[in-house]
């Protein structure tokens, strides 16, 4: 019972979290390349830049005292932070991609466009921040939680921090917002219909540029949203873009690019393969040690730690041989 | 004053120009057909009207207004509504979300609409929850008038509603052209089934090389001989 | 017409080396020709891969990695401890444990011939990865951790010439890029992208932490030079600022006559019948594939040539810097650089890919004491205010290459789409 809750605590709470934040990341990619019709690299930026934002926005808040024991200054920023990160990400398709859209740009045109983005953002955190890495928890305690299991023999509690819960509530909300934005209002429908087909979007009246904007306006706040959570779950570093990229744009492909939906379960997928992956099996087949046929050894993971990042690239490489359009059909162009 | 007013309208994608000179003019209570051979300009005309393509010489006034080179979201509202010849339907999404999509640009309640374009279309009602991707071809072409009337425009323009429609559906979206005419909206055209068409046009067009050929009452221009020669099939 | 354009762009060019080669001295400027011609090499590559083959290849660090394995491997001298231990043998059972491990793989890939079929047969493949893949790490863990502590640490190198190790690292990269480019060609333009991303992160894991094979993040040097080091001109009596400098023109004209002969080779391909159907395919894959012509072939080809010229270079910089040290690579140095090199130079033109492969180091080198020249009087100006001083000018001032290079590529895209030497167009009956 002990090995089974060690089990929970390392890839239960460990997916949930990992999945939470892939998921959170990849609608925003999926959501752009539904409307925009491009796999928009910059944003793994996009999510360290809001992080960063969110950083500062919480030592500021600590230096003038706003905060609370209950919740911690990262999340009480939050939605501050997301909104600044909106309100860049409207500023980055105007400056970047927006010129090029006029121009009649090809896709992969705007792929490049995306690259300089990553450049310019990478850039200017490394100016102001350096390569050193930040932590949200310098001046506040990471609150862990103890379950204990009320049965016989059981000695470990079932653990996890105090963020990692609030990251899973706060995805919970993102997830029923979205939903109910794309399926209630009109907006959100028009954005349904346009991912759909452009053409006839822009033929019903529907004001394409306004779709584009409010796209923006959720796949940035969502970034920053996701940084965030992944800073406050581990740390803030500058090149946190990349780790975290790969994985978001498996998730949203194997969740079918343009397909919000989908991409929430790719992330979850994505992030239950990885920790599952790197579990260390060996604790959970200790009990029955004596009964095997081979030695148990200290680990016996399906994959080194080191090689975390290959897990994700696998199962893109399986779901695109498999299936070429993801798990649910994404979009075809 | 026409409802519609097209006066030698000259216009392309960038490149040469595909309409050289083009005339049309239709009433509120026309059903107007342009018929022509491949590459005549007849799909483009409609494009010109509806701002996909750019118009270099000529003009385009609609209740007196020009409005050549707006944009679909300005022209909606105006009365203007158009269904393209393919891909006119939102496939993923439901029956009834396509029509709130026609509805876009309203700020009033649309509901009233909506019950209008079922019981014209009273298929479509038992349909109302499932993707139009799953219906046929012609049930498909009844979402995509329906999504147009809900603007409730003033003049819808078709672009080859019966492309691809076997001939028993082909004679039944004819008769729901009819039944949306008569309900006040003017029609604007393009088929391939030409003399059927002009059958029950009140105003027929006939485009070659991107100008007027002929024009005149449907019954008229299947009469011309010269227009039945060439144009009909003999 | 656009020749003279480009020969005014060259000669350009040469008017900007020679000034900052006077701001920064002969050592220094000769130490930036090797490297930017050794990107020029590479930047050929992207060319070849995305200018003509229209193949959207954001994996350029993992073929850089490999060729520097590569040399690594052929060049460094030879590690006695490792080959007078058991490490051979382990390593030669887990290699015989790979190939059976593929055999069984293959095997069931084709087990319809059995009469396996359908699910089935998906069934079986499923369980001959496992199965290879358990009996492949039983031996490989084992070897590794022994050679890495009681057989000498790491393979070590064979102590060949080091044009030979620049041979091989196009090889390697050609094999490597072969079975990428079967598994992955097939793929729209942004899968390709993010699948290759993908394998040159996996390339970077391994290499990095296959300590047995690489030594990893402890990092190897020094790695012999093919041309004499200063250090052998200096025996022989040259003061020591003017060996540096001669020695790097020494490697330099080696690296020019491998661009040049390579430059040479692809021009002349490229303007025969081979490069029309390539463009063809490019410009209209599904009409050139109406017409019969084998296009994931042909693409495949080219993928395989670009990585070839990539290995090659990413070996001539090993080479040059002495130095292998995989937790050194970085997307943006290795991958992100050189895309805007081919989209700043003029994608589709040889002559443009050079040419922005030498305008963009450059640009990229002196964009760190360029800013710290700048940050440093901002900071002096600053300090007068009252305002205090800039903190960590020089940490910054290096971060600054990233900003610029992300500004130079967004110009060039909005200003200049075709790049400063674009294609030539030509017009084929």
């Amino acid at each position: 019972m002990n090995e089974l809750i060690f089990f929970f605590n390392n890839v239960v709470v460990a997916g949930v979290v990992l999945g939470s934040i892939y998921a959170v990341g990849a609608i925003g990619v999926t959501l752009i390349f539904g409307i925009l019709r491009f796999a928009h690299f910059a944003h793994g930026d996009m999510m360290t830049m809001g992080a960063f934002i969110a950083f500062l926005l919480a030592m500021a808040a600590t230096a003038l005292g706003i905060t609370t024991p209950v919740v911690p200054t990262g999340f009480l920023v939050l939605p501050i932070a997301m909104i600044l990160a909106a309100i860049i990400a409207l500023g980055l398709d105007k400056g970047f991609y927006a010129p090029l859209r006029k121009r009649g740009a090809r896709p992969v045109t705007m792929l490049i466009a995306s690259i300089g983005v990553t450049l310019i953002i990478q850039g200017m955190i490394r100016l102001f921040f350096g390569s050193g890495t930040y932590s949200f928890f310098e001046t506040e305690q990471k609150q862990l939680v103890r379950i204990p299991v009320p049965l016989e023999g059981v000695t470990r509690t079932i653990n996890f921090t105090q963020p990692q819960l609030l990251m899973v509530l706060c995805t919970a909300v993102a997830v029923l917002a979205l939903h109910f934005f794309l399926t209630r209002s009109r907006l959100g429908k028009a954005m349904r219909a346009m991912a759909d087909n452009a053409d006839l979007a822009q033929v019903s009246g529907i004001n394409t540029k306004l779709v584009v904007r409010v796209t923006w306006i959720i796949a940035g706040s969502l970034a920053a949203m996701a940084g965030t959570m992944l800073a406050l779950d581990v740390n803030l570093k500058p090149d946190l873009a990349f780790n975290i990229v790969l994985p978001i744009f498996a998730a949203a492909i194997v969740g079918g690019l343009g397909q919000s939906y989908g991409a929430i379960a790719g992330g979850f997928l994505i992030g239950f393969a990885e920790t599952l992956a790197i579990f260390n099996w060996s604790v959970l087949l200790r009990p029955v040690a004596g009964s095997l046929p081979f030695e148990l050894p200290a680990t016996l993971a399906i994959v080194p730690t080191e090689y975390k990042l290959t897990v994700a690239f696998v199962i893109l490489v399986v779901v695109l041989l498999w299936r070429p359009t993801g798990i649910f059909k994404g979009a075809s162009t | 004053m026409a409802l519609l007013d097209i006066k030698d309208v000259v216009g392309g994608y960038g490149g040469a120009p595909i309409l050289n000179g083009v005339n049309l003019a239709i009433e509120q209570s026309d059903i107007g057909v342009i018929v022509g051979p491949n590459g005549a300009g007849k799909s483009t005309t409609l494009k010109a009207i509806f701002g996909l393509l750019k118009v270099t010489e000529g003009s385009i006034s609609f209740h007196g207004e020009e409005i050549q080179n707006s944009l679909p979201d300005r022209l909606v509202p105006k009365g203007l509504s158009f269904v393209p010849q393919e891909k006119n339907v939102f496939t993923s999404m439901s029956v009834e979300e396509n029509l709130e999509m026609g509805a876009f640009t309203r700020t009033d309640d649309f509901k009233p609409t909506m019950e209008w374009v079922y019981d014209m279309f009273p298929v479509l009602r038992e349909k109302r929850r499932q993707p139009a991707g799953e219906l046929s071809g012609g049930q498909r072409q009844m979402v995509a008038m329906g999504r147009a009337l809900m603007s409730q425009p003033k003049l819808l323009l078709l672009d080859e509603p019966s492309a691809g429609l076997s001939p028993r559906y082909v004679i039944e979206i004819f008769e729901q052209i009819v039944k949306v005419n008569k309900a006040g909206v003017a029609i604007l055209m393009v088929e391939q089934n030409a003399r059927q068409a002009l059958a029950f046009a009140s105003r027929g067009f006939v485009l070659a090389t991107g100008k007027n050929r002929f024009t005149g009452t449907g019954a008229e221009l299947i009469a011309d001989p010269e227009v039945a020669k060439s144009f009909l099939g003999g | 017409m656009i020749a003279r354009r480009s020969l005014m762009m060259f000669a350009g060019l040469f008017v900007l080396f020679t000034v900052i080669g006077w701001f920064l001295g002969a050592a220094n400027i000769s130490l930036l020709l090797v490297q930017s011609f050794a990107y020029a090499l590479i930047a050929l590559g992207l060319n070849i891969q995305w200018g003509y083959g229209g193949l959207f290849n954001f994996g350029i660090m993992g073929m850089l990695m490999l060729g520097g394995a590569a040399v690594t491997f052929i060049s460094y001298p030879v590690n006695a401890q490792f080959w007078g231990s058991e490490g051979p043998l382990m390593l030669g059972k887990a290699l015989m444990a790979f190939l059976a491990g593929f055999l069984l793989v293959w095997g069931a890939r084709h087990a319809d011939r059995i009469g396996i079929k359908g699910r089935w047969k998906s069934v079986v493949t499923v369980i001959a990865w496992i199965v290879a893949y358990i009996v492949y790490r039983s031996q490989i863990d084992p070897a590794a951790a022994y050679i890495e502590t009681a057989g000498g640490g790491w393979v070590g190198g064979l102590g060949l010439h080091p044009v030979l190790g620049w041979l091989f690292g196009g090889v390697l990269a050609a094999g490597v890029a072969y079975v990428v480019g079967k598994i992955c060609l097939g793929l729209r333009t942004d899968y390709l992208a993010i699948a290759t991303i993908g394998i040159s992160e996996i390339i970077r894991a391994l290499l990095k932490n296959m300590d047995w094979l690489t030594r990893g993040t402890l990092t190897v040097s020094p790695i012999p030079w093919p041309t004499p080091i200063p250090q052998d001109l200096q025996a022989q009596g040259v003061s020591i600022s003017e060996s540096f400098i001669y020695a790097r023109l020494g490697f330099l004209g080696l690296v020019i006559l491998v661009l040049a002969v390579a430059f040479f080779l692809v021009q002349r391909a490229y303007g025969g019948p081979w490069g029309r159907m390539m463009r063809a395919i490019r410009d209209n894959h599904i009409a050139a594939a109406s017409m019969g012509k084998n296009v994931t072939r042909r693409q495949l080809e080219i993928f395989v040539l670009g990585s070839v010229l990539m290995g090659i270079g990413g070996a001539m910089l090993v080479s040059f810097q002495q130095i292998y040290d995989p937790g050194a690579y970085q997307p943006i140095n290795h991958t992100f650089l050189i895309w805007v090199m081919v989209i700043v130079g003029g994608a589709g033109n040889n002559w443009g890919a050079v040419f922005g492969a030498l305008l963009i180091y450059i640009t990229w080198m002196i964009s760190d004491p360029v800013s710290q020249w700048l940050f440093n009087n901002i900071s002096n100006w600053s300090t007068d205010m009252g305002w205090g001083a800039i903190p960590e000018i020089q940490s910054r001032a290096s971060q600054m290459r990233v900003f610029v290079l992300g500004v130079v590529i967004t110009i060039a895209l909005r200003y200049a789409p075709r790049g400063l030497i674009p294609e030539v167009v030509r017009r084929e009956a």
